[in-house]
């Protein structure tokens, strides 16, 4: 037997661009829906709402119902988001304190929490807060933002920029929280975490699964149709 | 009854040598720079401070940090936009770090003013920020039992404070502000106006008066980010 060393086609080629990323994650927000994003990438998702859809986002240092950025120089710096950027409100917004905005987390309050990951395992786990124990540990909110919403959804690019998968079967990074992530929005598929493994929903039409598998560092399951991943130039 | 008090070294006249600070704010919003900076001029020794962030440039909690007034950081999230003042202490040695989940930290700085000494959260199961702790389960999901957490000291910022102590708060400013304010054995408040009683509808009052010893006026009180982006430092 020959061990094939070549490597692995990462399919750079047809990769979506974060903003594709975000916007597939998007429409699977409804209407009304109450909706923490993490901080950076997934603050992307906010732009990409379905027409006639609105949801109601949650900052977790204690604000419903936020809005854009304002223009520079209008800054009002006791009005930010988590990512301690300047936003606006709504019309609808409402502030509370720390203890009520966890609340709405662990609560089971919120319908989304959309994150970004290091490393997905097919149980769930997640790790996205540390890479290791050198340097100043800061964790913030991302333990807490794991549990309590209906759905704990990561958007993040299939494999790192070394090529190594992010959805692993079990993680090797510093752990954010276990059996927590519903479903994972990657640069070349969408793939649900369904009884402690991996389910491919959909996948780019330009590739085959053999080549998503090979590109994953755990077994993707075909329960039921594949779907072409689609998402307009943006 | 007054609570007011007329300049802020009164205030924070009390705060002593190895005591433990509650420092309201998340980053520069409601943080109470003019109260840290009275304090930095009084310089009591050997502080724990608790606080969402350990400080960013070279004023409010990281000048503190910067003067050699803190022991321990108990936070969940010790990086800024320029946190040179922990991260350099905190790697050579000279700073303790507790690291909390933040809704941990807001849960466990509720219970102490509330008088819950434990609780059980799902927040950090299975992470090494739960190692040592006590793990139980109910209705099949596992928790970790957390401590409140109390202070010597409260140091906040809020907008509108009456005589009673009664508080209101500008916007986001108010996230850990209210429940620092109840976890504290004494609490010490700046505000942008004092105002008299009656003058806050008794439906508006954010933090009742119960809460808070000292009030002190801060007009036009400084922001954090704007000081940081003119590069401004206490020292």
């Amino acid at each position: 037997m020959t061990v094939d060393t070549r490597p692995i086609n990462t399919r750079e080629d047809i990769k979506l661009s974060n903003a594709q990323i975000a916007w597939r994650a998007a429409q699977d927000i409804a209407d009304g829906a109450y909706v923490n994003l993490g901080i950076g990438f997934p603050e992307m998702v906010a732009r990409y709402q379905p027409p006639g859809r609105q949801a109601v986002f949650h900052t977790e240092n204690g604000i419903l119902n936020f809005g854009e950025a304002p223009a520079a120089g209008q800054e009002d710096w006791d009005l930010i988001n988590a990512g301690k950027k300047a936003v606006t409100l709504k019309p609808g917004a409402a502030f509370f304190h720390h203890a009520d905005s966890f609340a709405m987390v662990r609560g089971g309050h919120l319908d989304i929490a959309i994150l970004g990951a290091l490393q997905v395992a097919q149980n769930g786990d997640l790790a996205n807060w540390r890479v290791g124990s050198k340097g100043v540990p800061a964790v913030g909110g991302a333990m807490d933002l794991v549990h309590g919403a209906k759905q704990v959804s990561v958007i993040t690019e299939h494999v790192t920029k070394n090529g190594e998968p992010k959805l692993v079967e079990k993680c090797t990074f510093p752990l954010t929280g276990v059996a927590c992530i519903t479903r994972v929005y990657t640069s070349h598929a969408v793939v649900d975490v369904v009884g402690g493994h991996f389910v491919l929903r959909e996948k780019l039409a330009g590739m085959t699964v053999d080549e998503l598998q090979a590109m994953t560092g755990a077994q993707l399951h075909i329960e039921g149709p594949v779907g072409d991943l689609v998402v307009p130039e943006l | 009854m007054d609570k007011t008090v007329g300049s802020l070294a009164e205030a924070v006249s009390e705060i002593h040598d190895g005591a433990t600070v509650m420092i309201g704010g998340f980053g520069g919003s409601g943080a109470p720079i003019e109260l840290i900076h009275a304090l930095i001029d009084k310089r009591p020794k050997n502080l724990t401070v608790v606080n969402n962030n350990a400080g960013n440039g070279r004023i409010g909690i990281a000048a503190m940090i910067d003067a050699g007034m803190v022991r321990k950081m108990i936070c969940s999230f010790p990086k800024s936009s320029d946190p040179r003042a922990f991260t350099d202490k905190y790697l050579a040695g000279e700073i303790e770090l507790e690291l909390v989940p933040q809704g941990t930290l807001a849960e466990r700085i509720r219970a102490g003013g509330a008088g819950i000494p434990a609780f059980y959260t799902p927040t950090a199961y299975g992470t090494e920020l739960a190692q040592g702790k006590v793990i139980a389960e109910f209705d099949g999901r596992h928790y970790v039992q957390e401590r409140w957490l109390k202070a010597d000291f409260a140091i906040v910022k809020a907008h509108f404070g009456d005589s009673y102590g009664n508080l209101t708060y500008n916007k986001a400013a108010r996230n850990f502000n209210p429940l620092m304010c109840m976890a504290a054995a004494k609490t010490i408040v700046q505000v942008s106006k004092i105002v008299q009683a009656g003058e806050i509808d008794p439906e508006h009052v954010v933090t009742p008066g119960i809460f808070v010893d000292r009030v002190v006026e801060v007009e036009n009180p400084q922001q954090e980010e704007e000081l940081i982006r003119a590069g401004v430092a206490y020292l």
